[in-house]
This record gives structure tokens, C-alpha cells and sequence, in this order.
């Protein structure tokens, strides 16, 4: 821990999302999955809740409210992300400019996808989540620190430890090539599928054999 | 003797190249579905570090959300940008050799419809796919989830996943479902008691009397959305509904590998004496038809019930999150959903596109005909589901009662591609999700099984379709 390079303080202002089951589909809408690269999400985050069919700011929308220009820190209801695997959600998320969320629980898939892009998710308890929100709301007060290597957040009325899984604080605070350190097990994979495919030889190329039989495509 | 193991647990054992750490596996895939939106940017990140894909044969590509479902003869994508992502799927799929169902390949549809119908889904398989509803296969005893793009670009350059073990749920369903009550009846219902993360962490495995009565395809629909519960895998031991089911799709099973299959799939149950980490039962004799009232799949009813009293639910979230969604889908506390008017209809997705369902409700609408004012369609889940319909003569059906026959895809189930609900509209929909904006902008979608869709379609309002004659 007193090494420095395990030091990631994430510092910035928060806003409150009150809405639970906040799903993917509201984080980044349909007509913004339509890319073959990650450009331009930040439009699309949280469309619909943040402009209205016309295309103008919904001043309701706390992230359209003064003072809540650059928040980079979103405290939301439980069930964060959940829905749709798009991880669009999460670039989106990041084009923005939010580098931590802060909920009582993510949706699975979300959560998988935010730790891959070092988009941190903090889990607190409901009852820590209504205190920081009460924070939020208060543009004097909505300053929150995030000390990565010691698990703890602080705000102006929480201060609270929080766990992160060994592989997830790694990948935090030394940043992991996932794909890369599976491929050094690149020979055990194969010697795997050897195994595999001798117990199960109706597994192998289950996909290009189904493609084989059926034929080329026909219109 | 060794510790009773779950299903799941076999599973993940089975397919597990290295441990990684306490919760992580490095865990081997047998077969990776990929779709034109969520995989563009694994293929450019393969690209970028000069990786290939080396078991190309494992993986395979459908064109299914973007794609238009007009009944025109060749499909054009009008849209450039969702042209470009289905061009693009070609050329990554063309370029490292991955088996690809393309635009205007008759064989087209939705990649959870696609892959068991063709035997690409087998017992004891790990399937993984940038898509949700993969959990679809637990229906045959294969442990399916969904993925991220990053992991996309994983399984093509490893066909391996870093995989975080789940914990095991079991639910048990004992007695039967009554007549006219389907799978996606008990899904909704079990949504609806456990929650929409009533599953969170969990892989749930399935069983008792009413799940081992339903078909295959109704086995598909409760695997389907057992995600909504925020399940990461559902699971069903293989029985020989299943094995038959696998077997007429997959001839390339034969002979010795048969015999040695077969064998193996015995094995794929969880032994007697397993413990699960949370177990929850259910009585099918409980079930009515379920329609859901607002923006999560788990704020649902009986069609015989009402949308929930504010005052009777617990304060805090759950309320705030009611009333949330009493303002979106417009329907006041305490209403009747019974009655209430619909301005659309849609049948399809890859909860409720199969054959049984159009069947199911094909015969609801047969010598009837959609209400006036109401649009409704059917979409169904693929190419191939499409053209036993026909050979059924369910199109006509279909056509002559006033609906659209549709070609196949996801269509309006996310309305990715031109089929998008104009705001206030009310939607009957045999989907698997009510989100707030996910069949356009301010629609509002009811999920139901098709029969009731279908009820809804020919009387303009939500209605039980048990109170319909069926004529067959």
C-alpha cells in the first residue's frame, strides 16, 4: 500500500442518479450502438434522460443542472447497468468524463465490462448511498475522494472502506493486458482443447461443421 | 468419496484450462456467438496487436439486430452506418475464417434461435456471446452467458474467457402449469417474486415437475430471461427431451460418437447431496398469465391483478421505483391491467420467435382479426422458423387476421433497426424487457406470452387469452 504506483486517487464532484434498475439501454440508447468503433458515445449517454424528444437539455436532469458541468463522479440506485451487454454503456460512461460509479449493486455483465475499461464501480450500502447522495445534491458539497489502493471513499459525510477483487484492484492499479496474460497460457489452452475434443470430439468445430452441413448461403 | 457437485460447478470444472486466482478461471470456450454491433471493436482490437483467432471453427456470426424486416425479397440496410457493421461482420468473418449467416442468408435470424435449431448448441457445452440473453441454452444443459466487447475480443484471440465463478441457485417448480399459462408466464411470475437481481451472482439451475414437463422451446423461453433476474447462467439438466432434441439437430453425432455422447451427457446433472447457495420453490398451479405494468421486468402481475398500491410497497427504492414507472408507462396505482388499451402488437424476439410460438399464437387468431387502430406484427426468430410457419400455413393465418408477416431478426424487441415505436404508443410484446425507451423513445411495452399478445392484438386491450376460444 505505501507503494506509490498503488496509488490511484480518483478526486472529483458527484452527482445523484436516484433510479434503480438503471439499465444499459437508458445509459446508451439503440441509435448510438450503430459504430464500428468507440467515437461518439458521449453524446449518447443517458439520452433520453438528458435531453428531450426535441433534442433540448431537460433541466431536470441533474447532469444539465449549473454547477454540475464536469462531474466525474455518478451515485446511482441498485442494479446499476444492468440489462444489455452492450459495453457501450461503459465507453460512453468514460467519453463523458465519469471515472467512478457509486451504487449498491451493478448489474453482472456491466460490472465485468467497467473493470476491463478501468471504469471503477464502488459498492456501498444503501444506507452509505442516501448519505453521499444527500452530498450530491449540495453543489457546496458534492466533493468525493476515491482512494483506489486503500479501498476507502470519503466525502463531505461518508468516509468508508469498500472491496474490490484482487484480479479487479490488479487491474486498477497496474493496469492488466487480460488478453496478453492468457496468451501466455496459449500451450496449456491447446493441450486443453486436445483433451477436450478427445473426450468430446462432437464439441470440435461445433461451428464450421453446423455451417459445412448446411451449405453456402443461399438468398 | 468426492464432495457432491453441482451441475454448474461440473460445468466450470470441465472447461477449466488453469485456476487464475481464488475467484477467477482461466475457463475454455466450445462455442463464441457473435452479432454485427457488439463485435466490430474486438475485431478492430485484434487487428491493432496483430492477433488472430486460432480455433476459427468454434465461432460464428449472425447478422441479427440491425437488419430490416420488411417482406421485400432482397434486404438492403437503408441505414449506412448499420449497412457498414454488417459489410464490416463480413470482412472480419471472411478474414479469419469464421462461419457467418449473413443479411440475405435464408438461414438468417436471431443467434439464440440460429444455433440450437442448426445443433451448434450441445449438453455440457460453455457458449458465450456479446448478447444478454445467452443463457438461453441452459434449455440443453449448456452453461450460456453474455459478455462485454473487451471479452469478445478475448474468446477470438484465446477461446478462453477469464472467468469469475458464479454462485449456485437452485429453483424448483413443482405441480404443473394449467392450460394456457406458458414459460413465460413462470419467468415473469419467478422475476417477479425474486426480483430484478434476485439472481445477481447466481447461476440457477432449474428443475422439478413443471420445468421437466415443458418443451424444449419452452425450456428456451425460461433460460431466455432468467437474465432478467440478473441470473449469470441458467441451467436445466439434460433429459432425453433434450438429448432427443440435440440429436434431430445435430446429425453429425452419429455412430461411435453417439454412443460416447450420450454417456457423457448422463453425467451432466448435480449429484445427490449438493448444496446450493440459495434455493428458492415455486408451484406452477400458481401461475396465471403474467403481464408486466412497468419499466423492469420483475414490476409484473397476473392478469387478473392490479398495479400495485403505492401505499402497500415498502418505502424507499422499491417505491420510488414504482412510481417511476406508473408515470412512464401512464397507468395509475390500482388500475386493472386487464382492459387496459393497446395500440401495437409484437410477436417475436428470441424469448418468444419460435415455431410453438407462433403456433400458440396462430391459434388464438385463427378467424379473427387485429382490432381496429391496433398494429401488429410478427417477426419470426429465423429464417428457418419463418419457413415452417409457412409450410404450416401460419402466415396466412397471420395475414388474413390483418398482421404483418415479417421477415426474420430482433427487430422491435430493441428497435435497433427501422422497427421504432413512436412515443405514448402502448405495445402488446412478446419480448423479454420493458425498459423505459427500449422500444423507442417513450413507448410503452407490456411483456406477455404470445397467445396473450395475440388475445391483445384481436380485442385491442391486454386480455386473458384464456377467455378466447381457441379454435385449432
Amino acid at each position: 500500500m505505501s507503494d506509490d504506483a498503488k496509488k490511484v486517487l480518483i478526486e472529483g464532484r458527484a452527482a445523484a442518479l436516484r433510479i434503480e434498475n438503471l439499465d444499459t439501454d437508458q445509459i446508451m440508447p439503440k441509435q448510438f450502438l450503430r459504430g464500428i468503433d468507440k467515437s461518439g458515445l458521449r453524446e449518447g449517454l443517458l439520452y433520453d434522460l438528458r435531453f428531450d424528444a426535441q433534442g433540448r437539455a431537460r433541466p431536470e436532469c441533474v447532469l444539465n443542472r449549473p454547477g454540475y458541468e464536469g462531474v466525474s463522479i455518478l451515485i446511482g440506485g441498485s442494479n446499476f447497468g444492468c440489462g444489455s451487454s452492450r459495453e457501450h454503456a461503459v465507453w460512453g460512461l468514460q467519453q463523458f468524463g465519469i471515472r467512478a460509479v457509486v451504487a449498491p449493486s451493478y448489474g453482472e455483465i456491466f460490472y465485468s465490462n467497467a473493470m476491463n475499461n478501468r471504469l471503477l464501480l464502488v459498492t456501498l450500502s444503501e444506507e452509505e448511498i442516501a448519505r453521499l447522495m444527500a452530498d450530491a445534491d449540495d453543489i457546496a458539497g458534492n466533493a468525493v475522494t476515491i482512494d483506489v489502493g486503500a479501498q476507502r471513499l470519503t466525502s463531505r459525510s461518508v468516509d468508508a472502506g469498500f472491496e474490490l477483487l484482487p484480479r479487479h484492484r490488479k487491474m486498477f492499479l497496474e493496469g492488466l493486458d487480460s488478453i496478453g496474460l492468457s496468451l501466455t497460457y496459449q500451450a496449456q489452452i491447446a493441450e486443453f482443447a486436445r483433451g477436450h475434443w478427445a473426450r468430446a470430439p462432437w464439441l470440435k468445430d461445433v461451428a464450421a461443421v453446423a455451417r459445412e452441413r448446411l451449405g453456402q448461403p443461399t438468398h | 468419496m468426492n464432495a457432491p457437485k453441482t451441475f454448474y460447478r461440473k460445468l466450470v470444472d470441465s472447461h477449466t484450462v488453469a485456476r487464475l486466482d481464488d475467484e477467477n478461471v482461466l475457463l475454455f470456450c466450445d462455442l463464441h456467438l457473435m452479432n454485427e454491433y457488439t463485435s466490430p471493436q474486438a475485431f478492430a482490437g485484434l487487428y491493432e496487436q496483430g492477433r488472430g483467432v486460432p480455433m476459427p471453427g468454434q465461432n460464428v456470426a449472425v447478422v441479427s439486430h440491425i437488419i430490416p424486416t420488411h417482406p421485400t425479397a432482397i434486404r438492403v440496410i437503408a441505414d449506412p452506418a448499420s449497412a457498414l457493421q454488417a459489410s464490416n461482420l463480413k470482412k472480419n468473418c471472411d478474414h479469419f475464417g469464421i462461419p457467418l449467416f449473413d443479411t440475405n442468408d435464408a438461414l438468417q435470424g436471431i443467434e439464440h434461435v440460429v444455433a440450437p435449431e442448426h445443433g451448434m448448441i450441445r449438453p455440457g457445452m460453455v457458449v458465450i456471446c456479446g448478447d444478454s440473453h445467452t443463457t438461453t441454452y441452459g434449455a440443453l444443459g449448456a452453461l450460456g452467458f453474455g459478455i462485454g466487447t473487451t471479452e469478445v475480443e478475448h474468446v477470438l484471440a484465446t477461446q478462453t474467457l477469464a472467468y469469475r465463478v458464479a454462485k449456485d441457485m437452485r429453483i424448483r417448480v413443482d405441480g404443473q402449469l394449467a392450460n394456457g399459462v406458458t414459460a413465460k408466464d413462470l419467468v415473469l411470475a419467478i422475476i417477479g417474486r425474486i426480483g430484478a437481481q434476485g439472481a445477481r451472482g447466481y447461476v440457477v439451475e432449474f428443475c422439478g415437475e413443471a420445468i421437466e414437463a415443458l418443451s424444449i422451446e419452452a425450456r428456451f423461453t425460461l433460460c431466455n430471461m432468467t437474465t432478467e433476474a440478473g441470473s449469470r447462467g441458467a441451467l436445466i439438466a439434460p433429459d432425453a427431451k433434450a438429448i432427443d432434441y440435440v440429436i434431430a439437430h445435430a446429425p453429425d453425432i452419429a455412430t461411435t460418437h453417439r454412443v460416447a455422447a450420450l454417456a457423457a451427457w448422463k453425467e451432466l446433472r448435480s449429484d445427490e447431496g449438493s448444496v446450493f447457495d440459495v434455493e428458492h420453490r415455486f408451484d406452477a398451479r400458481d401461475v396465471a398469465p403474467q403481464v408486466t405494468w412497468g419499466t423492469s421486468p420483475d414490476q409484473v402481475v397476473a392478469i387478473d391483478e392490479r398495479v400495485p398500491e403505492l401505499a402497500q410497497l415498502a418505502q424507499g427504492p422499491m417505491r420510488s421505483s414504482a412510481e417511476r414507472a406508473m408515470r412512464y408507462t401512464r397507468l395509475a396505482e390500482g388500475t386493472a391491467i386487464e382492459g387496459t388499451p393497446i395500440q401495437h402488437v409484437f410477436i417475436g424476439s428470441c424469448t418468444n420467435g419460435r415455431i410453438e410460438d407462433l403456433r400458440a399464437a396462430a391459434a388464438v387468431v385463427r378467424g379473427r382479426h387485429v382490432a381496429e387502430g391496433v398494429r401488429a406484427m410478427v417477426v419470426p426468430g429465423s429464417g428457418a422458423v419463418k419457413a415452417a410457419a409457412e409450410a404450416e400455413g401460419l402466415d396466412r393465418v397471420f395475414v388474413d387476421a390483418g398482421f404483418e408477416w415479417r421477415k426474420p431478426g430482433c427487430s422491435m424487441c430493441l428497435a435497433m433497426n427501422d422497427d421504432v415505436l413512436a412515443e405514448g404508443v402502448r405495445c402488446a410484446s412478446t419480448t423479454n424487457r420493458n425498459f423505459e425507451g427500449r422500444q423507442g423513445r417513450g413507448a410503452i411495452t407490456h411483456l406477455m406470452s404470445p397467445a396473450m399478445a395475440a388475445a391483445a392484438a384481436v380485442t385491442g386491450r391486454i386480455t386473458d387469452a384464456r377467455k378466447l376460444e381457441t379454435l385449432q
